[in-house]
């Protein structure tokens, strides 16, 4: 099932940014579509689940619209060039139209039928232009699209800076200081500049969002300052006019008009949604506490829900009345992470920081978050610089069962602040809960902490290491009194060697030794008595990560050091067993494995070599994973351990290894190609193909075709009555292919469905002939599986010729059965 | 810096230096504006402030304040309208209707309407006839006649005091704003029936349905007190906009007497409501110093369908804003921090020049203070009173720039209150008076547009003639100016030009060609009797009354034209002067600026640097004649100097009043616009984000 020539590629792996663009409702708000990275995700309103992921496009999506002409389909623009067709209740793509530009935005129109705007940078990198595309009828899958036409220069690249208002007659787009508003009939544009940072009052009338109203000639426009301003009168440049609102102190975001435009709806940094009705500035609601920024607003069609997207990759969906009913998180990347990857040993969820203070878990399989944990528990002030308490270091110990955390705040030199939480897990509300908190573990910062994960260890150990000089041990020890039984963790064991800082610590993988590096020194600790074992010392330069190997490796040590040099001691020998020059950035060991991964970092990018710690020659290196700097890595266990047969992949089959670059998305390496990946999704019919062998199948097409295709090789046989080839029956095509919201009732379609399956005894080129064109067109849309009013378009222009005029969405291929019928020969019933 | 009430003598040597006497002890505060009302055939605006005093300000000419009617404590104007054409007339509290006497400058009469203390007064769309409303409650209808004014009848009276009026443009319904409700009357219906009103459905027997519009108390869900409707607007649509006391603009359909629209503003009574001619916008201020701008904007660009919508909001005041106007360029607003603020409206304006600029006018446009040169006294003319200072002195020298001690403080040494009752009767009513140089003569401007000429005797006085207007003009002269050798005395009215008179001879000398725009200030110049005249458009002239023409130097600058930025300046001048020494200088100034001409030096153009600054010492003395020109100014609120050092680092303040008291000594009277914030009520209080 693994090809050997399939290469390791790097992918993006979830966790993309679903706050990339304003989410999109379905015409029903049944459904929220959102770009996430490379793909389109379609969520349930209700249920918060994501019902299907749209895969196709092969860069950063960056804009979806609903199809104006029919609601049922999506189309999405992406930096690779294209805009697809999507049928997003199936999730099946339709069409890919080629533009062969990067897209950086995607606008639809009700009234501009067959094209669509988008936003495409000239040669020169910072300059914008709106342009309209018109998008070519064509039955054929994949489509060039090359007629543009421009509309707007010099404009921001973001989308909130266009807006089109009412019904599609002007376009408005803000960039710095001006409006510019292009009315398509007119084909003029006006502009309008606010008075610029010459003094200091108006510093900050920047535009930052734009809206149109949907019923009326106003613009809302959001601006650096909190202000938002709504213009009126703006098709004279003379007799324009605005006024302003302003409840916002910080930037507006994003703004949105309600279905009706009886509201608007703005956000920014405050993370509060106001709602100003009626547009004036005494009558607002709010909606506080959002958690983030609001980064984008979008309003459902039907007008029933709103939703905002924050910062922290998290889209809250709204109800009218202004109560969030759901939320939609992704990987939350709003803040440095400080404490690495870690994988819970629980729920296998990846644990790094997410939101300010709080720890979060993130499943990997579903590309969901969990849950956060608040470690810090305290109320997070949002101002720009405010020294804030960070999460440092955390850590799982004894199978998930403890977590250990480290939060510090230094606002001076010398007064630091540091905190150690314990926290428990609790089965019964399967979560962790605080159970000792311990002030100053240590007289300076933490530089690592690890618990003794050793199978045999009864009693829970924790060491820290810190820059103060001490390494301490944590043990867990009985705190019970007379009203209650408990547990707490309490220092056992300060180390220390020589006032060096103590850098990193690590166990064995058995738990009988602790590895202490003290800057350039490694010294080796017995678990039992705490006694110094041995020291190790390459002066290489202050040693940054420190493991033991495990498995049958586990008599080696590993240390990286920042000079550049990779260390493996023999512990049995208390000797150097190798070192190579190689500059670690991250070193992970695979739990499941002997296998270590480190990432280095050279001035092109990031390598990755994997080895064991028993032969100093990697076992696989792939060269460049990363242009940036690769900053975390982790290896988590599979659930199904895949079985690469090939020796460089085999570091891969019970663990997959995930990093995070600087710019923190999220990658990990995959085996399969990218075609493979991107299956292109025309599985349509694919119920067809697997349907059962039951009567209704006999009706359908394959198998009778192939019984047929031998019977004409036998030639006639008399004890069969011949079957019609049911496949180019248009009519059960037509019955078993158009959603059934859109099929007219089963009375109307009773009729020609019984009569496309009566036998008549034309003349095989009888039959032949007329059907050719109507079988082209069946494939056709056996390719696609579209909207039906969409075929019939494509028909329409296919079949100008015929001069007849389409009534309703069936009446084409009504008109054909009334042909058929016409041309059928009943004679034979008349032999009966 | 000096404290207010305190005066500083600032040395400033040097080439010419001056010894500055910085006067603050002029206590001025004007009064609060109480109404405004435009007219728009004249261009004109009546402002009436708190203490009764009514200024006439011409919008033509620059915004200049040219007609004056003082107040008095027992006449406090709540209502001010125009009628019939240019007739102006104004209600209060004391009950009566008063007429004011465009032409003369006085009192016309004054009618008791019997019906209490009058709130408000509607003049009708045609100007024909004049509707009060009482404290009483009841709605009073005058004719106006030719001469007078008469009563007509009663409308409905209602429960409460009757705050706002409007006519409907048509001149056939009134809308009336009372306490907690509006209501709208038919002015043409002959029964004006009591009990036919009272309920809000009831119709009299007539059909002319008198509607009562309840106005909502709540204010943001608090029940406030009482809702007074300050305001109500009547437009041709019949729409009804009503401005009230818990910050809602309401739109009413008086067909139907039901709420259209509501937009609450502020969280503060919302005091005055102007509508444009046009009907297109409107104007309401607010008791927290704001003005909001409605206009009635379309819908979408290609419907019928218009809206009105808030557009702009206007903070230029710090208190109520008691009084708004919507002239076809500006909103006019005025309140209790005494400042006018005349807000052009850019779309309106179609050329760039000063009309487009915001103006704020705070102090009159005449002089207030009077100046003994000799004896070193100062009289300060207030609203009621008089108050006669005397300078303090000094005997300290410093360096440029140093404020020198004082050796003896400035004395108050009079208030004068009382009026002195025997005179004759022509010299009740004076409009201006002077006295000539050696103090034998007095001259007075009488209301009649005559000019009396008095001698002065030790204890009492005779008169000696008076120079009768012109015939068929009875306008009244309010600025004079006497040679000092006694022979010329120049006399201006509002509109006409300067008349020059002969006091040897006793007869009109010659007139100044007549000027467009009112004169501001007048001077004649020892020895030559060249008479300066400045205009409201910042124009200067010079004529020579001896020659009957202009002069050389005035012809040049009329040819040349002035600079840009000096006719750009928005306050008038008010006061002229000349250097005893030098016969070339003349020294104006206005609010915020004291200028020296020198005649011998180039004029300007509008190349060079108008308020150019004193050219460092060191820089030879070529380049500094080349900067050098005629208008050495001194800005008031910049430290600039004068070109020649005369007066250097010093900035002042408003300057009210400056005169040379001798060669080497000035005195500037200034008053500082903090100081009278200070005097004034405290304002709404606000609540501002991030304190």
């Amino acid at each position: 099932m693994v090809e050997e020539e399939k290469n390791l590629r790097v992918v993006r792996c979830g966790g993309s940014e679903l706050n990339f663009r304003r989410a999109v409702f379905s015409a029903d708000s049944k459904y929220i579509f959102c770009v996430s990275g490379d793909f389109i995700k379609v969520y349930s309103t209700a249920t918060e689940e994501c019902v299907h992921i749209l895969q196709g496009h092969r860069q950063l999506v960056t804009g979806i619209q609903l199809n104006p002409n029919n609601h049922l389909q999506l189309y999405s623009c992406s930096f690779d060039g294209t805009i697809k067709l999507w049928d997003y209740i199936d999730g099946i793509l339709i069409k890919t139209f080629i533009v062969g530009r990067k897209l950086h935005a995607l606008f639809t129109l009700a009234c501009a039928e067959d094209s669509v705007f988008v936003i495409i940078n000239k040669e020169k990198p910072d300059i914008f232009q709106l342009v309209s595309l018109k998008l070519p009828r064509s039955s054929s899958q994949e489509i060039e699209a090359k007629e543009l036409s421009f509309v707007l220069d010099y404009i921001n690249q973001s989308p909130k800076c266009i807006a089109f208002g009412n019904e599609g007659q002007y376009v408005a787009a803000v960039r710095d200081f001006y409006l510019s508003v292009y009315f398509f009939k007119k084909k003029t544009t006006s502009r309008f500049t606010l008075s610029s940072s010459r003094n200091k009052k108006h510093a900050k009338n920047n535009f930052t969002c734009v809206a149109c109203h949907p019923k009326e000639d106003c613009i809302a426009t959001g601006h650096k300052d909190g202000k938002i301003r709504l213009w009126r009168n703006f098709d004279d440049e003379k007799k324009y006019t605005y006024t302003c609102l302003h409840w916002h102190h910080d930037l507006v975001m994003d703004l949105a008009f309600s279905v009706t435009g009886s509201s608007l709806l703005s956000g920014g940094r405050e993370s509060v949604l106001v709602e100003w009705r009626e547009a004036t500035e005494k009558n607002k609601e709010f909606l506080p506490r959002l958690g983030a920024a609001i980064v984008h607003i979008s309003v459902s069609p039907a007008g029933d829900l709103f939703c905002t997207s924050h910062s922290d990759n998290k889209i809250i969906i709204i109800h009218r009345n202004l109560e969030a009913s759901a939320v939609i998180q992704g990987l939350v990347k709003d803040s440095n992470i400080f404490t690495g990857l870690m994988i819970d040993p629980r729920t296998k969820a990846l644990v790094l920081n997410g939101k300010p203070g709080h720890l979060q878990f993130y499943s990997l399989q579903s590309d969901k978050q969990l849950y956060n944990l608040d470690i810090i528990q305290q109320e997070y002030i949002n101002d720009y610089g405010l020294i804030q308490i960070e999460l440092t270091k955390a850590a799982f110990g004894c199978y998930g069962s403890w977590l250990a955390t480290v939060e510090q705040r230094q606002e001076k030199e010398t007064e630091l602040e540091l905190q150690m939480k314990l926290w428990m897990y609790n089965k019964k509300t399967q979560g962790f809960v605080l159970n000792t908190k311990i002030n100053m573990p240590h007289e300076d910062h933490i530089t690592d902490l690890c618990f003794c994960n050793a199978e045999k260890s009864e009693n829970p150990t924790l060491v820290t290491a810190s820059r103060d000089g001490h390494f301490k041990v944590w043990i867990l020890t009985d705190d019970s009194d007379i009203y209650r039984k408990a547990v707490g963790w309490t220092c056992d064991f300060v180390g220390s060697y020589h006032k060096y800082q103590a850098t990193n610590c690590c166990f064995s993988e058995d738990g009988s030794l602790l590895a202490v590096s003290f800057e350039e020194i490694v010294t080796i600790w017995d678990s039992e008595t705490w006694e110094l074992k041995c020291t190790f010392c390459q002066r290489a330069g202050k040693i940054r990560h420190l493991c033991f190997g495990r498995l049958t490796c586990s008599k080696y040590l590993l240390g990286a050091t920042e000079n550049g040099i990779l260390c493996c001691w023999n512990l049995l020998s208390c000797a150097l067993e190798w070192s190579a020059k190689l500059s670690v950035r991250v070193m992970e060991p695979d739990p499941n494995s002997e296998n270590v991964a480190a990432v280095s970092q050279s001035p092109v990018g990031s390598d990755l070599f994997v080895f064991k710690p028993s032969e100093p020659r990697p076992l696989y290196i792939q060269k460049n994973i990363s242009r940036e700097e690769v900053q975390w890595g982790v290896f988590v266990p599979r659930d199904v351990p895949e079985s690469f047969t090939s020796e460089a992949y085999q570091w891969l089959n019970r663990s997959q290894f995930y990093f995070l670059t600087k710019s923190q998305s999220l990658l990990t390496f995959s085996t399969t190609s990218p075609e493979e990946k991107l299956t292109p999704t025309s599985k349509q019919l694919l119920a067809e193909e697997s349907l059962p062998t039951t009567p209704f199948y006999f009706i359908l097409g394959k198998h009778r075709q192939q019984q047929q295709d031998e019977k004409l090789n036998k030639a006639l046989e008399n004890e069969l009555v011949q079957l019609p080839l049911t496949e180019n029956i248009p009519a059960i095509s037509e019955l078993l292919q158009t959603p059934a919201h859109v099929l007219p009732s089963a009375s109307f379609l009773c009729s020609m469905f019984v009569n496309s399956l009566l036998l008549s005894t034309k003349t095989e080129s009888a039959e032949e002939v007329p059907d050719d064109a109507d079988m082209e067109e069946e494939k056709e849309s056996d390719d696609s599986d579209e909207e039906n009013n969409f075929t019939e378009e494509v028909q329409d222009t296919n079949t100008t010729d015929l001069g007849e005029d389409i009534i309703h969405q069936l009446s084409k291929s009504e008109e054909k059965e009334l042909r058929k019928l016409r041309k059928v020969d009943y004679s034979w019933i008349a032999a009966l | 810096m000096l404290a207010a009430g305190e005066e500083g003598i600032v040395d400033s040597p040097g080439m010419g230096e001056f010894k500055v006497h910085r006067v603050r002890f002029f206590n001025y505060v004007p009064s609060g504006i109480r109404c405004v009302a435009y007219n728009d055939q004249s261009n004109r605006l009546a402002v009436s402030r708190t203490d009764g005093t009514v200024e006439i300000y011409n919008l033509s000419a620059n915004y200049f304040q040219e007609k004056f009617f003082s107040g008095h404590e027992s006449r406090a104007t709540e209502a001010l309208c125009w009628a019939k054409g240019q007739r102006l007339f104004s209600a209060g509290l004391n009950g009566e209707i008063i007429e004011y006497d465009l032409q003369a400058l006085n009192i016309k009469y004054a009618m008791d309407a019997f019906g209490g203390p009058i709130w408000s007064m509607a003049a009708s769309p045609s100007g024909s006839q004049l509707l009060v409303g009482c404290e009483d409650g009841s709605v009073k209808l005058f004719q106006v006649t030719p001469e007078k004014i008469q009563f007509e009848r009663n409308f409905d009276r209602q429960k409460s005091r009757i705050l706002s009026l409007s006519w409907h443009p048509s001149g056939t319904h009134v809308a009336a704003g009372s306490i907690d409700y509006i209501s709208v009357f038919d002015v043409k219906s002959e029964n004006w029936l009591m009990d036919s009103f009272g309920d809000e459905t009831d119709f009299n027997l007539l059909g002319s349905a008198i509607h009562k519009m309840l106005v909502d108390r709540q204010y943001m869900g608090v029940s406030k007190r009482k809702c007074i409707i300050w305001g109500v607007a009547f437009l041709s649509d019949g729409t009804v906009i009503s401005v009230d006391s818990a910050g809602k603009v309401q739109f009413w359909d008086s067909a139907t007497g039901t709420l259209v629209k509501n937009h609450l503003i502020a969280n503060a009574d919302v005091q005055s409501i102007a509508v444009s001619d046009q009907e297109d916008s409107f104007v309401v201020g607010t008791a927290e110093g704001t003005v909001f701008h409605f206009q009635l904007v379309s819908v979408t660009s290609n419907s019928s369908e218009k809206q009105w919508v808030r557009t702009k909001p206007f903070q230029h005041h710090t208190h109520d804003v008691r009084a708004v106007a919507h002239s076809p360029t500006a909103l006019i607003s005025g309140g209790t921090d005494t400042h006018l603020v005349i807000r052009p409206l850019m779309e309106k304006v179609e050329v760039k020049n000063y009309d487009a600029a915001l103006r704020k006018i705070t102090f009159p446009h005449r002089r207030l203070v009077s100046c003994a040169k000799k004896r070193q006294l100062l009289l300060f003319q207030f609203a009621h009173h008089l108050e006669l200072w005397r300078l303090g002195s000094t005997v300290a020298t410093g360096k440029n720039g140093d404020t020198l001690p004082l050796s003896k403080d400035a004395d108050h040494l009079l208030h004068l209150k009382a009026k002195v009752s025997k005179m004759p009767a022509f010299l009740r009513s004076a409009l201006q008076i002077l006295f000539s140089e050696d103090s034998t003569k007095l001259f007075v401007a009488s209301n009649q547009g005559s000019l009396h000429v008095i001698r002065l005797l030790e204890g009492s006085f005779k008169h000696l003639h008076t120079f009768q207007p012109q015939s068929g003009t009875v306008e009244s002269m309010c600025l004079l100016a006497v040679s000092p050798d006694g022979n010329w005395l120049a006399a201006s009215g509002t509109s006409a030009g300067v008349h020059v008179y002969s006091v040897k001879h006793l007869k009109l000398h010659c007139t100044v060609p007549a000027y467009n725009f009112p004169v501001t200030a007048l001077a004649i110049a020892p020895n030559t009797n060249n008479l300066v005249i400045a205009h409201s458009d910042q124009q200067v002239f010079e004529y020579s009354i001896p020659d009957k023409q202009y002069t050389e130097w005035s012809r040049t600058i009329q040819k040349q034209g002035f600079h840009h930025l000096w006719l750009q300046r928005d306050t008038p001048i008010t006061h002229i002067s000349f250097h005893p020494k030098r016969p070339m200088h003349i020294l104006l100034h206005d609010a915020y600026m004291f200028c020296i001409i020198d005649k011998s030096l180039p004029l300007p153009n509008d190349k060079t640097l108008l308020y150019n600054p004193l050219p460092p010492t060191n820089e030879s003395d070529v380049i500094r004649r080349r900067t050098a020109h005629a208008f050495k100014i001194s800005k008031i609120y910049k430290p600039w100097n004068l070109t020649s050092g005369r007066i250097s680092t010093i900035s002042l303040q408003p300057l009210l009043f400056m005169e040379l008291l001798d060669e080497r000594t000035l005195v500037a009277v200034e008053r500082p616009l903090d100081d009278i914030i200070a005097q004034l009520p405290p304002p709404i209080k606000k609540k501002k984000f991030g304190t």
